[in-house]
């Protein structure tokens, strides 16, 4: 009984919880309760403030406002050393354990047992032993860490942290480079330490999974807290409704010819037979795109749309399947052999794929097209001048002058020389991945226009968003991803949200 | 059912044992055979050279006694994932101190040994601050240390200084004969294996380094920031210090080879020590220890640096007698050995983002 | 009165950061300054530093010396600035380069001979060749480095300590003497130029570097994949290809460097060619304003930081300084810059005068 009223009362709770950056504010008054013993999701789409409510909780941002009490005593995390010493622990995607040791040494670095000051082997051998065989980890002690697949680096990683007597494990997307039968593996051994009595913040964009294994979850949106909800009173398309948010309104000046008879008979712009890249692990997809055409990749962030992109875009190379552009076999090995055939690609992370910060808004805007040219065709000074300055024109870019380094320019300012680039190379087939991300409204109607414009003269588009609205704005066309898979198309009259939703959920409704 | 659990857990221990030698042991196995395989094929190739003798054997760890302690220096450095290239500038420095200092024999032949050992860690503590602490390329900065240290030779004395302090020739010409290992002359004399006095501190050093790496806490840490210091900071190491440590131990070697080569050729000589920290990248190298750092065995460089000096001492019986050869032969194998390691390298890679479609 | 305090304060520390800031951002400046420093002292301790005589033929003095001086290191530096652009390390093994480019010139020209005033080959042969094997050189460094992803200073180590003597080999271990007037054609003059060959050939060099970054893209190739890898690919640059062409033409240019020096000398010396000057042309770099991380360069910064450094050199030469105790200084200088330069570093300054304008401030008010 007195076990059981444990059970139900939160164990962790935050309060309150205010988080700004410069320009941003990451949460805004956001709760969370953990119990001792479940397994709890914390969902969110890009900017939901999810990491962020995670990072305050160990440590490693401070909060600006609430309060964090363990067992009804307010507690003060500072640094992750506090945060272990209240036995909180995280265990992050990429695995953080050093590859070259041996999975004991992982398990026991920095606190060895010893004897007389040295090392004693033979007994973090044995513990190590020990502590395995307890969570059922088929892994051997002396082994190199790099000798085990991911998952169990995954699982020995959870190991380290439940032998430190965490009571509380944070798993931040530990699935998302794990195959199904890994999965099924950490499943087992979060069950085994809910059954302990840790508390699990388990944190994925698979849905599926959720249902899977959580008890509770958690929505946040915008650095807001949608609610907390018992896993069985919450269907999965509700639960993608408030993850998204559900106000969507089509603007009328938008509209978007969605009749999609008009392409019959004719060649198709990109036409990928069951194509699929050696890194990313979407499986086999197929596709067509026409002229003219905006078409919309759906799904949740990780859900492997991204990834598909790319794979189309020669970004990461495709392993398997044909990948046809007018009709012709592309043999697409690398991103110049998409360029050559009108491809353009403006990646997902502006900061680490797109910009060369110190270069100039004008080299910035050149360097595709010069790439294009070779290395002894250079474009004239004169020539590269007109360009920016018709583009920093065109597109309304707003920077002191051309020769100014791109770093000083703002996102949406940034992500526009990006487009001009694109823009420049005439390409015929565009593939947008997040364009409007952190962007101010007025600089994100701005570019929907622009998509709209492109496709109105001809070119076929490819447009990523995580804002479903600015989707249903502008796509005529969308194909859906979910757990790293397509799963559908949807075009004229599915494509409202309901629909769409829905077939982001997917399973039973 | 706790029963069958362990019997799964066994069997799959078997498959992994099965898997075979980890990096570390592969590199180290591959170090040990290739000079096993050289001194044999030196043995059989010039029988009227002794190979098959004690005292030909030990001699070749006579003659590189101070190698090996600049080697175990780049060995612990590199381990961490740094590296240090102003080892042979130390040496040289050192050798050049102690024979100016010892030149009119006012000063007592003991005081080389502080002296050695303070130049030394002066070295590390300067260089492992930039690098740990202001997070400067280690390259720039002990290439810098390697010029100063250049630079310092010529500024101390641009001449060549033999050294004539009676104490310190009887450190240099002491031999410490081994009992029982020792092959008959033709005319019945007998020829003994013995080390000299540097071989000796060479090997307890070597030791200690060994039990160092293997037994502390601080050995430990080494491999764990040389081979992620992201995940070696979040598992509690505290990176910079270590790495910071790292370097004063290998300017402190530094130091102690600097002394042991000035045992080895009693003089100071502006050219003393050139080129030296190749033959210890080399030997590390060539002993297993990875250059991106987290893979290495001390005892490994300890083979190293026997096949770099049993490089020497082969190249000149073929015939060539230039002095350049050896070097030229030595960064043959770097090159080899950096081959293969850049082919590890990409099967871990493999091995880690082998691909999972499902 | 406590408003106009702060607001002092306030614009006095906002000045004082503009300055630092442009000092910072341009420290090109720097270089300059030192540059200057060196000349006026020179001006004021050689009274004869403007004069400019024809002896022999050729102009002479002061300021054609350190001309002249100085072009082995303008080239290197220029080969040195390419690949510090295009990959954020150094290459250490150009001093080695130039001594191998040079035995290879001397092989051709004397055969077996340690000393002939007869060419075995023709001269533009022998230059050729020489150069081939420069860029040899450089085409093994940029292997390891683009294509084994080695570290650009580890790989060039082994050519740093092998090349003098893989070059001694070329010459059969032995300093050839090429008595043929000739070979000083290169490094010391052609008959009837007044003006000393190094000088000319430097200048070529630096002219055709300069229309090369403008007339091709390799300028903006080289900064997009020293700035960042990533986004290079995407738009669809060869960045493995652009730093092996960075490393092979590092290797020609400090081929030409050698054959120029040996030349000037008329003799093939491999131990002593171009001895340690990879830590001038490093330090030339540096103090050009450029990036040792990688990413944006300049042509001119990197010429006035090497014709700095030789000005330097001279004037230590004249203090009676030996070449071998001016590593001490070089080293010294090398290691200020780039801790100046250090992200650490300024994150100290900074704080450092953060705490001190804040005491200011509050003393104000």
């Amino acid at each position: 009984m007195n076990n059981e009223m444990q059970q139900n009362k939160p164990s962790l709770i935050m309060e309150g919880i205010g988080k700004s950056f410069p320009g941003v504010r990451a949460l805004n008054h956001v709760g969370f309760k953990l119990r001792r013993g479940e397994i709890h999701a914390l969902m969110g789409e890009n900017g939901a403030g999810k990491s962020t409510l995670i990072k305050v909780l160990t440590g490693v941002y401070l909060m600006d406002e609430g309060s964090v009490t363990l067992d009804g005593k307010p507690i003060v995390i500072r640094s992750p050393q506090d945060a272990q010493k209240h036995a909180i622990s995280t265990v992050y995607q990429e695995v953080n354990l050093c590859p070259n040791l041996t999975v004991m040494e992982n398990l026991f670095l920095g606190r060895e047992p010893r004897k007389m000051g040295f090392i004693d082997w033979r007994t973090m051998n044995r513990k190590a032993e020990e502590l395995l065989q307890e969570l059922n980890i088929y892994a051997d002690p002396t082994a190199q860490l790099d000798t085990c697949s991911i998952a169990i680096q995954q699982m020995i990683a959870i190991a380290r942290a439940v032998n430190t007597k965490c009571k509380f494990l944070i798993l931040d997307e530990p699935t998302s480079s794990l195959d199904a039968d890994e999965v099924k593996k950490l499943f087992t051994l979060m069950r085994q330490l809910k059954d302990k009595g840790v508390g699990i913040i388990f944190i994925t964009h698979f849905i599926k999974q959720v249902y899977e294994i959580c008890d509770r979850i958690t929505v946040l949106r915008n650095g807001e807290l949608v609610g907390e909800f018992e896993v069985e009173s919450l269907p999965r398309l509700e639960l993608v409704k408030k993850m998204m948010g559900k106000e969507i309104e089509i603007l009328s000046d938008l509209a978007v010819n969605k009749d999609e008879s008009k392409y019959d008979g004719e060649v198709p712009m990109i036409d990928a037979r069951d194509l699929s890249s050696g890194t990313s692990n979407v499986a086999p997809f197929s596709l067509k795109m026409y002229k003219g055409e905006v078409v919309g990749f759906a799904g949740l962030l990780g859900s492997g749309r991204s990834e598909l992109v790319r794979t189309i875009y020669g970004a990461d190379k495709a392993v398997q399947g044909q990948l046809y552009i007018k009709g012709k076999d592309g043999k697409i090995k690398k991103p110049l052999d998409a360029m050559k055939q009108g491809m353009a690609y403006l990646p997902e992370d502006r900061k680490a794929d797109g910009i060369f910060a110190e270069l100039s808004v004008r080299e910035n805007i050149i360097i595709a097209l010069q790439a294009k040219h070779g290395l002894f065709k250079r474009l004239r000074r004169k020539d590269m001048e007109r360009y920016a300055d018709e583009y920093i024109k065109l597109l309304n870019i707003k920077t002191a002058s051309r020769e100014t380094p791109i770093k000083s320019l703002s996102g949406g300012n940034q992500q526009k020389v990006i487009l001009a680039r694109w823009l420049l190379t005439n390409p015929e087939f565009m593939i947008l991945d997040e364009p409007t991300r952190g962007i101010d409204i007025g600089t994100k109607t701005e570019i929907q226009r622009l998509i709209l414009k492109l496709a109105s003269e001809g070119k076929s588009i490819a447009f990523i968003s995580s804002e479903m609205d600015e989707m249903l704005r502008t796509c005529s066309r969308m194909v859906v991803l979910r757990d790293r898979c397509k799963v559908g198309e949807l075009t004229q009259t599915q494509l409202n949200q309901n629909t769409i939703m829905r077939t982001i959920a997917g399973g039973e409704q | 059912m706790k029963d069958s659990s362990k019997s799964i857990m066994q069997s799959q221990k078997l498959i992994l044992k099965r898997k075979g030698l980890s990096d570390t042991k592969l590199l180290l196995l591959i170090t040990v055979s290739l000079f096993v395989i050289l001194y044999i094929l030196s043995a059989i190739l010039f029988a009227d050279r002794n190979f098959a003798k004690y005292s030909v054997f030990f001699n070749l760890f006579n003659n590189k006694a101070y190698l090996l302690m600049l080697a175990l220096g780049l060995t612990i450095v590199m381990i961490s994932g740094s590296i240090d290239i102003s080892v042979g500038g130390v040496t040289g420095l050192v050798s050049m101190v102690i024979a100016t200092m010892l030149v009119d024999s006012t000063v007592s032949a003991v005081w080389s040994i502080p002296v050695a050992l303070a130049i030394g860690i002066v070295f590390g503590i300067v260089q492992g601050y930039l690098i740990a602490y202001m997070d400067i390329q280690p390259f720039i900065v002990t290439l810098s240390g390697m010029f100063f240290a250049r630079g310092m030779i010529s500024v101390i004395n641009p001449r060549s200084v033999p050294i004539t302090d009676e104490m310190f020739m009887c450190w240099s010409s002491a031999r410490v004969y081994i009992p029982f290992l020792y092959n008959v002359r033709r005319h019945g004399t007998h020829d003994v294996a013995y080390l000299t006095p540097a071989a000796i501190v060479a090997i307890i050093v070597m030791i200690v380094i060994i039990i160092m790496c293997k037994k502390t806490k601080f050995g430990r840490s080494l491999y764990a920031i040389g081979g992620n210091p992201q995940s070696a900071l979040l598992m509690g190491v505290n990176v910079k210090r270590t790495k910071f440590l790292a370097h004063v131990l290998c300017g402190l070697l530094a130091g102690i080879g600097g002394l042991l080569y000035t045992l080895f050729a009693p003089s100071g000589n502006p050219g003393n020590g050139y080129g030296y920290e190749i033959d210890a990248i080399s030997s590390s190298v060539i002993g297993g220890v990875m250059l991106s750092g987290g893979v290495g065995l001390p005892i490994g460089t300890f083979f190293g640096v026997l096949i770099n000096a049993l490089i020497e001492r082969v190249v000149p019986l073929l015939g060539i007698v230039d002095a350049s050869w050896p070097r030229i032969i030595t960064s043959a194998f770097l090159f080899a050995f950096i081959v293969l390691q850049s082919v590890f390298a990409r099967g871990t890679g493999r091995r880690l983002t082998r691909s999972r479609i499902t | 009165m406590r408003f106009l305090n702060i607001r002092t304060g306030v614009s006095i520390k906002s000045g004082l950061k503009t300055i630092a800031k442009s000092l910072a951002s341009s420290r090109l400046t720097f270089s300059i300054v030192i540059l200057l420093i060196v000349l006026v002292q020179n001006i004021i301790t050689t009274p004869t530093f403007f004069k400019v005589s024809i002896t022999n033929g050729l102009l002479s003095g002061y300021i054609p010396n350190i001309l002249d001086e100085a072009s082995e290191l303008v080239i290197v530096t220029l080969g040195m600035t390419l690949v510090i652009a295009a990959t954020g390390g150094v290459d250490i093994s150009v001093g080695a380069i130039m001594a191998i480019s040079a035995s290879f010139c001397g092989l051709m020209l004397n055969g077996s001979e340690y000393r002939t005033d007869v060419f075995h080959n023709p001269y533009i042969l022998a230059l050729l060749i020489g150069l081939l094997g420069g860029a040899l050189c450089g085409v093994f460094n940029g292997f390891l480095v683009s294509y084994l992803k080695m570290q650009p200073m580890i790989a060039t180590l082994i050519l740093f300590t092998a090349g003098r003597s893989i070059a001694k080999q070329i010459t059969h271990g032995q300093t050839i003497y090429i008595m043929n007037p000739v070979y000083k054609y290169l490094g010391v003059q052609i008959p009837g130029v007044p003006i000393r060959t190094t000088i000319i050939v430097s200048t070529v060099i630096i002219v055709i570097m300069v229309l090369v970054t403008k007339l091709t893209s390799l300028g903006l190739y080289v900064q997009s994949v020293g700035i960042n890898g990533s986004p290079s690919r995407l738009v669809g640059l060869n960045s493995r290809m652009i730093k092996l062409m960075a490393f092979v033409i590092c290797g020609i240019l400090s081929g030409i460097a050698g054959l120029v020096g040996s030349s000037s000398i008329g003799s093939v010396n491999s131990g002593e060619l171009g001895l340690s000057i990879e830590m001038d042309a490093i330090l030339a770099v540096a103090l050009g304003g450029n990036m040792l991380g990688g990413g944006k360069f300049s042509i001119a910064g990197s010429v006035i930081g090497a014709y700095t450094i030789q000005a330097i050199t001279t004037t230590l030469y004249a203090m009676s300084v030996r070449a071998d105790q001016l590593n001490v200084f070089t080293a010294f200088i090398i290691i200020v810059i780039i801790v100046a330069s250090s992200d650490v570093f300024k994150d100290k300054v900074q704080k450092l005068t953060r705490k001190v304008f804040s005491k200011n401030v509050s003393v104000g008010g």
